[in-house]
């Protein structure tokens, strides 16, 4: 038998399945790992410290690039903090709105992660699959903010414009047939809810297109069952929130146990895992996918039905509309203000959080009282994931750490912020 | 909301005296501690069957020495109306921490009651702040106290393996406390003659944009929100 040295491998920062800018520190033993030393903030950017120099509206469209798959949640973190310090209320539809876009948001998310942690694990089509309904979903981004990943589309107070009547249509061009144009116009014929119902028919059929190219897959389970297991109780000692903790077998939704918005009037169910594995974080992932279709079907029924007000009539904070800004002398004074200093919060400090596509998403605002935030702290999900990265791949091969990196979802502009 | 009322009576029974300061806000409850209390208070609200916070969610820093400054007039007018310039350093305002200057801000959520708690404790020595490490009781402590050491310059007694962990190889000084600029203090770049990437002070002027401003005539407050912020013990230890 040949002597066995114990060797250091350095994993990334640029390598595919390092999902963004991990540098990983590996002490091996022949293939197998015995520790795992993640260095991260190659992404830093100090949001925080910035958003300490802006006033508060200012610092949406960082939130956007936090976590930059999950972008409406992680400014409904944001907007949600401050509307709690500032005591105002957010008139119920765009409550459903945010709903909505949540759940969009999700399953984009977990679209992305679908593909990417199959990629990383060998399965290439999977891949394309999910890239192909990631395009149905970012039209619904632009058609209601006008930018396909960061909207800063949720404003304290409510959300920036209702929902267009109107759904984009692709334009005849020289690069595609007239046929295919015609075909890709279809179901935009309508508003942009007609889009989304439609893509909610659709979409549970896709998900069961995923599930017969994965679930049952012989390779895709022996590289995921048994993987990276984390116990119930160990889960919370580190901090796991979000599918991580579900996976271990811990039922946890802020959704439905401390309701943010309006899901306390949604119906929908938590899938929860059992063995804490790979595999079993996968199928929870997958059915959220499912719950979250149907949380966008109630929203679809709702808004349909229920016209209104998407944004605070209180324009200490929310801006008045452009017509009134025009005509009405108060309303310029206040247009002017909001735009150049700003809105003062009350002093005091404040946490919100929001369930997350990748865990709890958490926002904590101290405010000495000016028109920006003394001290901002985000809480990112895949902070305390990656933290236990050594502890879930120790013991395991080097095959594996990569399974485990895409189980965990991890996104680079959230863990470094 | 009773759910909230009961944790606040449990943690002034459980901890008494320990409580520098209890306070219920906006249905959040904040305890303050001293730093030489805080390993055995994280202890019992892990443990303790009543409290059972068996996560901690989240761990910051904060570097309360610039409480209260604006950078804008904004209480009284001279006779020729409001300054248009900003100024740094108008006066100290209202700094309700005291003269400490570091502080530690835990959140911990309990999963069992569904309660969620902040814990915060003042580090005592300014210039050199250390706090004890609650690394032994949430294992999560860990990467959030890294954090917290290379932000803000924290030290936590106790922890296993304090390194940096958001700044670069080699960085120098704590980036978040509030007397490091917001530029920084070098800037890195390429140099073709050495053929290598050298660090050299930054060329940037610092500048603000928007001023900080602080209004105190309660046209932001509202009405309803003062009386539910209560202060239900303040007891000194």
């Amino acid at each position: 038998m040949p002597e066995l040295r114990n060797l250091t491998l350095n994993f990334g920062p640029q390598h595919p399945a390092a999902h963004g800018v991990l540098r990983l520190v590996l002490e091996m033993e022949g293939e197998t790992i015995l520790r795992a030393d993640p260095h991260v903030g190659l992404l830093h950017r100090g949001t925080e410290k910035l958003a300490e120099t802006k006033p508060y509206n200012q610092s949406i469209g960082y939130m956007d690039r936090l976590d930059y798959v999950s972008m409406m949640c992680n400014e409904h973190g944001y907007v949600l903090a401050i509307e709690k310090l500032l005591g105002i209320e957010v008139p119920v539809r765009a409550q459903y709105i945010r709903v909505m876009f949540d759940e969009i948001t999700r399953i984009l998310n977990h679209l992305l992660w679908l593909g990417a942690h199959g990629l990383d694990v060998g399965a290439m089509t999977i891949f394309l699959y999910t890239f192909r309904e990631r395009e149905d979903l970012m039209d619904c981004y632009e058609a209601v903010s006008g930018a396909r990943l960061h909207a800063t589309y949720y404003r304290p107070g409510g959300v920036a414009r209702d929902l267009p009547d109107k759904m984009p249509q692709y334009q005849y061009n020289k690069f595609r047939s007239d046929k295919e144009i015609d075909r890709l116009n279809e179901n935009r014929q309508g508003s942009l809810l007609d889009f989304i119902e439609d893509f909610t028919n659709r979409f549970p059929t896709y998900v069961d297109e995923y599930e017969t190219l994965l679930s049952d897959n012989r390779i895709w389970k022996q590289r995921t069952v048994g993987i990276g297991v984390v116990s119930p109780e160990r889960a919370m000692q580190l901090g796991f929130t979000g599918p991580m903790l579900r996976g271990s077998g811990v039922e946890w939704d802020l959704r439905k146990k401390q309701p943010y918005a309006v899901y306390d009037k949604m119906d929908f169910d938590v899938p929860v895992g059992t063995e804490g594995d790979c595999y079993d974080r996968y199928l929870v992932r997958v059915e959220e996918m499912r719950q979250s279709n149907r949380i966008i079907r109630q929203c679809v029924d709702w808004l349909r039905n229920n016209p209104g007000p998407v944004r605070s009539e209180d324009h200490k904070v929310a801006a008045p509309s452009r017509e009134e800004m025009k005509a009405d002398m108060e309303s310029l004074i206040h247009h002017f203000k909001l735009f150049t200093e700003g809105f003062c919060l009350p002093p005091g400090e404040a946490y919100a959080a929001v369930e997350h596509p990748k865990g709890e998403f958490g926002v904590y605002l101290v405010s000495d009282g000016a028109n920006k935030p003394y001290r901002l702290k985000i809480r990112a999900p895949g902070f305390a994931h990656l933290s236990a990265l050594d502890e879930m791949v120790r013991g395991h091969m080097l095959a594996d750490v990569v399974a485990v990196i895409g189980t965990q979802d991890i996104v680079f502009g959230e863990i470094d912020r | 909301m009773a759910n909230v009322h009961i944790l606040v009576e449990s943690l002034k029974q459980i901890f008494a005296s320990r409580l520098q300061h209890c306070e219920l806000v906006n249905g959040e409850v904040t305890i303050t501690v001293l730093p030489s209390d805080l390993l055995d208070v994280c202890k019992a609200l892990q443990q303790d069957p009543v409290l059972k916070f068996e996560m901690l969610i989240d761990l910051c820093g904060v570097d309360y020495s610039t409480y209260g400054h604006d950078q804008w007039t904004t209480t009284a007018a001279t006779r020729q109306g409001f300054s248009r310039a900003q100024c740094d350093d108008i006066e100290e305002s209202n700094a309700y921490h005291g003269d400490k200057r570091f502080a530690v801000v835990y959140h911990l959520l309990s999963i069992t009651h569904n309660r969620r708690l902040r814990v915060r404790t003042f580090a005592s020595d300014n210039d050199y702040p250390r706090v004890d490490s609650v690394v032994s009781v949430w294992a999560s402590a860990n990467w959030y106290e890294r954090e917290a050491f290379d932000l803000f310059g924290i030290m936590f007694v106790g922890h296993p393996d304090l390194r940096r962990i958001m700044t670069d190889y080699g960085f120098i000084g704590h980036p978040f406390r509030k007397d490091f600029p917001l530029s920084g203090h070098v800037e890195m770049r390429y140099d073709p003659e050495q053929k290598r990437v050298i660090y050299e002070p930054v060329s940037i002027e610092p500048r603000i944009l928007v001023p900080r401003v602080i209004r105190n005539d309660h046209r932001y407050l509202l009405s309803d929100h003062e009386p539910d912020s209560q202060h239900t013990s303040k007891q000194d230890s």
